[in-house]
């Protein structure tokens, strides 16, 4: 169980719903250890900012989240959470082990758009 | 243009430290800002299981650091997390912070409490292969060695503990680490010498890193002979210590030659209304305990300084 106040993916249904549902979605797959926690920390402060972006997380040993673990993007990865972006249902980048703030903004400015500020 | 809010205390960094020191604050009524780069709780949320911290059996330290911020925020601390910080000016009566997305705070004292982090090797390709074969967390991310060889590196407890509980997956664990002996306990010392899978490379450093889409090799560079050597492995575990976070102080405030806040028994720092807790300080134990000691004893001081300076403190609350 994630404790995090994240949209979660609890299967592979609920994942595809949430993809066609949305276009622009960020999934951060993982544990609650230290590398991934901070990843849904920031992915929950920013949520307010990023309104065109559907910010959720997946459990990482969820036998579901096959989804994830089994996308072609992430092959190599050896380092949790495998965070995930996608535009129209297509993965669009994907990063291995913990990331910072503005590593993580970066991308979510390149591939969906700035954020509104409030 | 950006508006300023004035505080009675800005706390730099979230932590325990930096957390005690906001509930100390926020329930004397001192009008308190915490400040903190990361997630809230530090080093502490990062920390799967504390079993050490009295009162508490154990509990993860996620659940911890929620609490902690729970606590100061009920007292009435404002909080923003994963904000940077663009510059500060500590030097006057008025102290200052701008943050990079242009908000603007000031106070009257300001506690710094901006903990450590794990130290990285600074080689090239570091930042390229980390969580694609270089990791910093044995718990984490072990299992994806199951059956393959891996390297750690440092020769200090952590690295010789997660040494050991990585064999639980890795087939081979080769120990690199700079010096010919280890500074860590006997007992830690003696389990990875005497485990089948462990190898080690004394008086050794990494000086490259090599793969496609991971790791696939390092070059082990031998100090004492200069030789270097192209090693296959498929993982690399880095546990070589923590340093302060304290680049952003650098000619604002006393450090010591480690990069450690200088402090006075009552955390106060050589500049006046700056005070300092937790791991950042000059010290030699990293505990929480210790960091919310030295938050709580920084709190106090503080208050008092802005009591002596502005007399609408609440003092007696804090010691209630
Ligand atoms: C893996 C691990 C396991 C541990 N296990 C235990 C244990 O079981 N028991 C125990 O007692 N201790 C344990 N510790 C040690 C303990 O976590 C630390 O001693 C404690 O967290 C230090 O608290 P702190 O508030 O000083 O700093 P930190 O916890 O490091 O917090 C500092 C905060 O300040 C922020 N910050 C840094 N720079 C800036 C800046 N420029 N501006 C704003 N914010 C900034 C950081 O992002 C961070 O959120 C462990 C540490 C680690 C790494």
């Amino acid at each position: 169980m994630l404790y995090t106040n994240l949209k979660h993916i609890e299967s592979a249904a609920d994942h595809a719903k949430i993809l066609s549902e949305n276009e622009n979605v960020m999934v951060v797959c993982g544990r609650m250890g230290p590398m991934c926690i901070p990843v849904y920390g920031i992915a929950e402060d920013i949520e307010e900012e990023y309104k065109h972006v559907k910010f959720c997380d997946m459990e990482f040993d969820n036998p579901e989240a096959s989804v994830i673990r089994n996308l072609p993007e992430v092959r190599g990865f050896m380092g949790i959470p495998f965070t995930i972006y996608y535009k129209n249902g297509k993965v669009v980048k994907a990063t291995s082990s913990i990331q910072t703030r503005q590593q993580v903004t970066s991308i979510l400015n390149e591939q969906f758009g700035v954020a509104v500020k409030a | 243009m950006e508006t300023n809010t004035h505080y009675d205390a800005i706390i730099i960094g979230g932590g325990p430290a930096g957390l005690t020191a906001g509930i100390y604050l926020s329930r004397a009524r001192v009008k308190t800002l915490i400040l903190n780069e990361g997630t809230i709780g530090g080093q502490m949320v990062l920390t799967h299981e504390i079993a050490n911290y009295p009162g508490v059996e154990s509990i993860s330290g996620y659940q911890l650091s929620n609490v902690m911020k729970k606590q100061a925020k009920t007292f009435g601390c404002d909080i923003k997390s994963n904000i940077t910080i663009q510059s500060m000016d500590l030097g006057n009566d008025i102290k200052t912070v701008v943050l990079e997305d242009g908000q603007q705070f000031s106070a009257n004292a300001v506690i710094l409490s901006p903990g450590g982090r794990s130290r990285t090797l600074g080689i090239k390709g570091e930042a390229a292969f980390k969580g694609k074969g270089i990791s910093y967390c044995a718990t984490c991310d072990g299992d994806f060695f199951t059956d393959k060889e891996i390297v750690v590196v440092g020769g200090g407890n952590s690295a010789l503990e997660e040494a050991v509980s990585l064999t639980k997956y890795a087939s081979k664990v080769t120990i690199v680490h700079q010096f010919d002996h280890f500074q860590a306990f006997e007992h830690a010392i003696d389990e990875a010498k005497n485990h089948p899978k462990i190898n080690f490379k004394m008086e050794s450093t990494l000086t490259a890193f090599y793969g496609n889409d991971k790791i696939e090799s390092v070059d082990i560079k031998n100090i004492r002979t200069g030789q270097s050597e192209n090693f296959k492995t498929d993982g690399v575990f880095i546990f070589i210590g923590y340093i302060p976070n304290t680049e952003f102080l650098k000619d604002k405030l006393e450090l010591n030659t480690y990069g450690e806040i200088v402090v006075k028994p009552d955390m106060s720092t050589n500049i006046t209304g700056v005070y300092a807790a937790g791991d950042s300080i000059a010290k030699r134990y990293r505990q929480v305990t210790t960091a919310v000691g030295e938050g709580t004893i920084a709190a106090l001081a503080a208050s008092e300084f802005l009591n002596k300076n502005k007399n609408n403190i609440n003092h007696e609350l804090l010691f209630q």
